[in-house]
């Protein structure tokens, strides 16, 4: 029995090699199938760097660290894809959602899938994000919206925190004391940056009443 | 480099007692030593051991090195990676135009205060003097932003006069968006450009990093980019909410992101830093150990021998008596 057993590994392993090899041909022809990437680095950059410091390999750029962003679609998607970014954390990344409303300098505005490319500065106010029946809620300072047109909405805030996270009693504080301040102040600078309180405290006023 | 210097004295340790055994005249120098009789019959050990005690400090001083180095290398690559979102809108917007043709440009390169972090702070400096002859040609102006002290050292040397602003102790307390901000105010104040190039090592790992230029146009160029089509070409067709004008959303846009990028690639160069100290120190450690390990072989074969020296000299003593 041992006797016969070389004979079968072997045949073993033929087999296995025979019934590997097309699958690896599948594999490669499922790569060189696949669509061509997006460039991720600039050419005429490239080639420039190379003229004027050829032993040093051409230093990256940001394209090459970045997700490519998909095409505009011939009909309006029925969802939102929503990147909402702070500076220390990522809040929301490629989120389907139904709606959000941020809160623009010239008002609240709601963006739906298929909103027109818009750029849109951002006041202290609250951003909401619709969910189906799920609305969350969240405080912006300030900041911008891009609205592309490819139903992605890219929101860039310096400071967020969920509305249920603000504590009523020390925004109350928070708009006397400014409001006192604002009527104290006396350069230009200070009334400036009490104005600032006060606004930044009516909205978290407003955001908690509303 | 200074342990490149302590290895090559280490090396010089090994060579001399050989050279001492061999070499006539050393010997011969031995009768006309009055004094010390075991000093002079056997090879001193004193220079040896002492330099094994320094090689032992360094080696618990890089040791201790990496080991800051690792713990603070953890909590930045965790803000670092947080981080990592913030200015990928911008580029999905403004797109990505190192290769920008216009008069004033400013590169912002990153470094470090500190040393000892292996070749992070000569690759920023060779990737923004590589950009610098880029970027420069006639009637254009190409200045140099420096953060981080080495940098500036480097710099100095030879490109004195196009280094606009220097800024240093950026790294020494855990950096938040609003001192980064304040940076990238002051910057913006002081400077004229017309494109930025922030040159930083991007972390990729703790054995690796990536030199990275990030480019950031100013209102002007960036309007003149858009009506000029190319890769801005698509900026035209998206509509400004709030502001009075285009140009001054714009302006107000390009400093965000401007401030937005710096504080990204601050974060990354950190964390790279930390983790080229570390790797850097780790290496330190391990040289100092095999250093440590050849000076003891070298210090007991000397004991070794000097004993033998001393056996032989009894034992025939006793021989000669007896016989």
């Amino acid at each position: 029995m041992y006797r016969h057993a070389p004979r079968l590994l072997i045949r073993a392993i033929g087999e296995g090699g025979r019934r590997s090899a097309p699958s690896a041909v599948g594999v490669t022809r499922s790569f060189s199938t696949d669509v061509p990437a997006a460039p991720s680095e600039d050419a005429a950059f490239v080639e420039a760097w190379r003229k004027v410091a050829p032993n040093i390999d051409p230093p990256k750029t940001p394209l090459a660290f970045m997700k490519p962003r998909p095409p505009t679609p011939s009909s309006i998607p029925s969802k939102l894809t929503v990147n909402f970014v702070l500076p220390y954390q990522s809040e929301i990344a490629n989120k389907e959602v139904d709606m959000v409303i941020v809160p623009a300098t010239s008002g609240q505005m709601g963006v739906l899938p298929g909103h027109v490319a818009t750029i849109a500065e951002l006041k202290p106010g609250v951003l909401s994000v619709h969910e189906g029946n799920d609305i969350t809620k969240y405080f912006v300072s300030s900041g911008f919206a891009f609205i592309h047109a490819n139903s992605v909405t890219d929101i860039v805030a310096v400071e967020a925190v969920p509305v249920d996270h603000i504590d009523p009693s020390l925004v109350q504080k928070g708009l006397a004391d400014f409001t006192q301040k604002l009527n104290s102040a006396t350069t230009e600078l200070e009334k400036a940056e009490a104005q600032i309180g006060v606004d930044v405290h009516s909205a978290l006023n407003a955001a908690l009443s509303g | 480099m200074a342990m490149a210097a302590l290895r090559r004295e280490g090396r010089r340790f090994l060579l001399s007692p050989v050279s001492y055994n061999t070499s006539g005249a050393a010997r011969s120098a031995i009768p006309s030593d009055e004094f010390g009789s075991i000093g002079a019959r056997s090879i001193s050990t004193q220079v040896v051991r002492n330099r094994m005690k320094s090689v032992k400090n360094i080696q618990k001083i890089t040791k201790a090195m990496k080991m800051v180095a690792a713990s603070k290398l953890r909590a930045v690559q965790v803000r670092t990676e947080n981080s990592r979102g913030f200015w990928q809108p911008f580029t999905a917007l403004l797109g990505d135009t190192p290769s920008v043709d216009v008069k004033k440009n400013v590169i912002v390169s990153i470094t470090s205060d500190k040393g000892l972090c292996g070749g992070i702070n000569s690759q920023s400096v060779r990737v923004s003097k590589a950009l610098y002859k880029l970027t420069s040609g006639p009637e254009k102006e190409t200045k140099y932003v420096i953060l981080g002290e080495k940098g500036k050292v480097q710099m100095v040397r030879d490109s004195k006069n196009s280094i606009e602003m220097n800024i240093t102790e950026v790294q020494k307390n855990p950096l938040n968006y609003t001192q980064v901000s304040v940076l990238a105010d002051d910057i913006l104040k002081n400077v004229e450009y017309d494109a930025l190039r922030i040159v930083y090592n991007k972390f990729h790992s703790v054995v690796s990093f990536i030199p990275t230029i990030s480019t950031i146009l100013s209102p002007e160029a960036v309007e003149k980019e858009s009506e000029a089509g190319g890769k801005l070409g698509e900026l035209d067709n998206y509509e400004i909410e709030g502001g009075e004008t285009k140009a001054e959303v714009l302006q107000n846009l390009t400093e965000f992101q401007f401030s937005c990028v710096l504080f990204n690639a601050v974060l990354e160069n950190g964390c790279s830093e930390l983790g080229a100290r570390m790797s850097a120190m780790d290496s330190s450690s391990r040289n100092a150990g095999e250093m440590l390990d050849r000076l003891t072989l070298t210090y007991n074969r000397t004991r070794q021998a000097s004993i033998t020296t001393e056996l032989t000299e009894i034992i025939s003593g006793a021989s000669a008596l007896t016989g």
